[in-house]
């Protein structure tokens, strides 16, 4: 208790060292790329920027694997020869359901779906209903997959739309099952990144039709509204002949003839072979381009068209071509996302958020030194010399997981310095009550760092407690001050129960005190 | 001052006699206990955005905030000016709205709409910023409000449970039940000063639990120790000579803390409604452990905590 080992001071002493090398880079500049440069990331609040929650529609997922499914059996039964009624999909309990055209069907029914690719990879189950329905039901292990695949890709199409927008240090993060949270530092107007990414952009061609204009559409139809004339609907059929996501490129560009904004895509060679097929299947008839469920363009198709060139337009702006350019190449989403929160700050607010974290940690850390100095003297200075190692360990440790740092994360350091005296305070005051039962200074002190110790510890276990579970519901700047707090916690431990125990028993040793400044 | 202290709270061989003064005590942390309660029923507290959901948007005007002005803008662009306040200095105005009804489909999106619609007017204002905007739907509100109770519930049985752990199930009760008195004041303070209860808020409030109940651990550590030590003294005289002998450190290290915070208080910008209620945590918790905490464990450990000092059958 009273003898620390040559080793033992070394290797606090390096610990503080340690600690200041690692501050060492959020002062400087990195002198070379190869130097191992980790620093504190300032959060949001404090350098400006944006914070958008999106929320994943699953509902869509389950919905368009539905409509998929249908299509699907609807092919295989027609390439079987067999003929169906009724065929209707109901996202809530995610089966599609239809009625053989003659009972005596049921049996090749449930043969010829069974034996459907997606059946034999288990997605979904085939059974007869007892009034004769068949019922064909997606697995829910399929659809965990399939959701948890759609908040993957969602994540890696939001990264591709923002990289293309060239915000600087953009972070995507996957927020329980179906949420996804962006932060963009230094944007303080997200409104056309949170326009970009509430865009699906899902771009599919589709034949026209025609001869169901007018009637109400039969099975396997949907009409779709004109993006520039909701009220004018176009009979589409379900069927997707092309897909936009067999792009290659697209580019914003000025049509030649009209002199107005469009967009120019290329297929890869599937979608180039597909759009080929059917242009050349379908010549004289109408085709249109869908994205997210809205008929951009019905043209007539006048030749095959085999380039694998084409060109959208709709009364696009610069800023509209643009903007669908971009998505069409980031990819479409595979479900419609939507903000639920966001917080943006401006980059005034965070500056002045700095100067008042900084003024306030600054001003409380010397209205901590100045009342440790006059209140406990010598050993005061002592947890003063440790306050300071405590204040640079936490900064190393931030720095060490480049981790953020917000104003409730330096509110989060200036408590911890607050509390991290406490220890100093339980030593000094019991060894004064020992003094005044008359122990030797040898025998005050050793009393004191026992008897303090197991306080210590019973208080810092307390507050690691409450801080593990502010962790644990926080969210954002919470979450930081909790961190904070926990790192301050292993800190103080350190600094209190060492370096500023060592202080003293060195000094002890060195000058044999026949009194001490108590 | 670098060698003998300057200046010390308490000279040594201080007894004061608190425990005569603990039914004043105990009475006074009631009424103002009740009085809180009374509070947080009526008028309540005053939610902030992250419980509330809706949006708030913060802006600086060039010169002196021209209300009438600010209203019109927002008026032009059918947002709701009922809203607007000034806040801090005379160039800063702040629109708060309420979240659309959540009933209608597409409440959501039309809480985030706002936010854009509320830019749009400010940015017909000459020489407008906006400091801040923040927009949070019903469903987030919601779960996050679930989720800061949660902490606090589940905080606060998890130190109960540590206690219990760590000392006899009296000291247990009596700290649980003096953190509970410390949560309601705490309360009250926030709806007397309008302080808007929010996430950070509960970071406070949890922070300062977590203080309080330090500082109970450390007296009754005290007095744990005078139990083995002083056998047969009455229960009321240990548990006066703990608090005494541990008031030194008590007021130092209270006031430790309350001078870190207190420069938060002062220039900590949109943290200083945080500090303050971190101040008066720390002035409730360091006397609620000396008024309250202590008297409690009296009345609770009087017959079993003190066998010894039966008199002899």
């Amino acid at each position: 208790m009273m003898y620390y080992s040559r080793l033992k001071l070394a290797s606090v002493v390096a610990v503080c060292l340690l600690g200041v090398l690692l501050c060492l880079p959020n002062a400087l500049r990195q002198p070379a790329p190869t130097v191992p440069w980790r620093q504190i990331h300032l959060g949001l609040d404090l350098r400006g920027g944006s914070y958008l929650l999106m929320q994943v529609d699953m509902n869509s997922v389950t919905a368009d694997r539905l409509r998929t499914l249908a299509d699907g059996t609807r092919q295989a039964l027609l390439g079987a020869g067999l003929g169906y009624r009724d065929i209707a999909t109901d996202t809530h309990a995610g089966t599609v359901t239809f009625t053989p055209r003659t009972p005596s069907e049921t049996e090749a029914d449930l043969k010829t779906l069974r034996a459907m690719p997606m059946a034999v990879a288990n997605e979904f189950a085939v059974a007869q209903r007892p009034d004769g329905a068949i019922a064909i039901t997606l697995s829910p292990e399929a659809m965990r997959l399939r959701a948890t695949e759609a908040v993957t890709q969602s994540i890696e199409i939001v990264r591709r739309r923002i990289d293309a927008t060239g915000a600087v240090d953009p972070e995507i993060t996957r927020q329980g099952d179906d949420r996804i949270v962006v932060e963009l530092p230094g944007i303080s107007d997200p409104e056309r990144v949170k326009h970009l990414l509430g865009t699906t952009a899902k771009m599919t061609f589709h034949m026209v039709q025609d001869s169901a204009l007018g009637a109400i559409p039969g099975p396997g139809v949907t009409l779709l509204p004109m993006m520039n004339a909701p009220d004018q609907k176009l009979p589409i059929a379900d069927h997707v002949d092309v897909d936009g996501s067999d792009l290659t490129n697209a580019s914003a560009a000025i049509d030649q003839q009209t002199g107005e904004w469009a967009v120019d895509f290329t297929f890869d060679s599937v979608g180039a072979r597909a759009f080929a097929a059917t242009t050349r299947a379908n010549v004289g008839r109408r085709f249109a381009i869908v994205l997210d469920n809205k008929v951009v363009q019905a043209p007539v198709i006048r030749s095959a068209i085999t380039g694998g060139n084409g060109q959208i337009s709709g009364g696009f702006d610069a800023q509209s071509a643009t903007d669908l350019a971009l998505l069409l190449r980031a990819g479409a989403l595979p479900a419609p996302l939507s903000v639920i929160e966001q917080r943006t700050i401006g980059p005034s607010l965070g500056a002045d958020s700095i100067r008042a974290g900084m003024i306030s940690l600054g001003v409380g850390f010397g209205l901590v030194i100045v009342f440790m100095a006059l209140f406990y003297g010598r050993f005061g200075w002592y947890a003063n010399v440790a306050l300071l190692a405590n204040l640079v360990l936490m900064v190393a440790i931030l720095s060490l997981f480049q981790a953020t740092l917000t104003l409730p994360g330096m509110a989060g350091m200036l408590l911890t310095l607050g509390m991290a005296v406490d220890a100093n305070i339980l030593i000094n005051e019991r060894i004064r009550e020992e003094i005044a039962r008359n122990r030797t200074p040898l025998a005050a002190m050793q009393a004191g760092f026992e008897r303090a110790t197991s306080t210590i510890l019973d208080s810092n276990a307390t507050a690691l407690l409450a801080h593990i579970m502010l962790f644990a519901f926080g969210t954002g700047p919470v979450q930081n001050f909790a961190l904070t707090i926990m790192i301050g916690i292993v800190t103080t431990l350190f600094t209190t129960l060492l370096l500023s125990r060592m202080l003293m028993v060195r000094w002890y040793a060195r000058t044999r005190p026949t009194v001490l400044p108590v | 001052m670098f060698s003998r202290p300057l200046l010390r709270f308490v000279p040594n061989g201080t007894r004061i006699n608190f425990m005569r003064g603990r039914f004043i005590g105990l009475a006074t942390s009631a009424v103002l206990s009740i009085a809180s309660i009374i509070l947080f029923l009526h008028p309540g507290l005053t939610l902030g955005l992250d419980f509330r959901g809706g949006i708030v948007v913060e802006v600086r005007t060039q010169g002196p905030a021209d209300f009438g002005q600010v209203r019109a803008a927002l008026a032009g662009q059918h947002v709701d000016a009922a809203g607007v306040q000034s806040f801090g200095a005379p160039d800063d105005v702040l629109i708060r709205l309420d979240a659309p009804p959540a009933a209608s489909a597409d409440h959501e999106a039309r809480t985030q709409a706002l936010v854009d619609s509320v830019r749009h007017a400010v940015a017909t204002l000459p020489g407008a910023q906006v400091l801040r905007a923040d927009a949070v739907g019903a469903s987030v509100s919601a779960e996050l409000f679930r989720d800061g109770m949660l902490a606090l519930g589940i905080s606060l049985l998890m130190i109960l449970g540590y206690i219990w752990f760590r000392f006899e199930w009296e000291f247990a009760v009596s700290a649980v039940i003096t953190l509970i008195l410390d949560l309601t004041k705490a309360v009250g303070f926030l709806v007397v000063t309008h302080f808007e209860f929010d996430l950070v808020m509960v970071a406070a409030i949890l922070t300062i639990l977590g203080y309080s109940t330090n500082d109970k651990v450390v007296v009754y550590d005290r007095v744990r120790e005078n139990l083995r030590k002083y056998r047969t003294m009455p229960l009321a005289e240990l548990i006066d000579l703990s608090i005494n002998e541990t008031l030194s450190r008590t007021l130092g290290t209270s006031m430790t803390v309350f001078l870190a915070a207190l420069p938060l208080a002062l220039f900590g910008a949109s943290l200083s409604s945080f500090a303050w209620v971190m101040l008066f945590g720390i002035v409730v918790g360091t006397s609620s452990s000396i008024f309250i905490a202590a008297p409690i464990l009296l009345l609770l450990g009087e017959k079993r905590l003190r066998r010894d000092a039966r008199p002899p059958r």
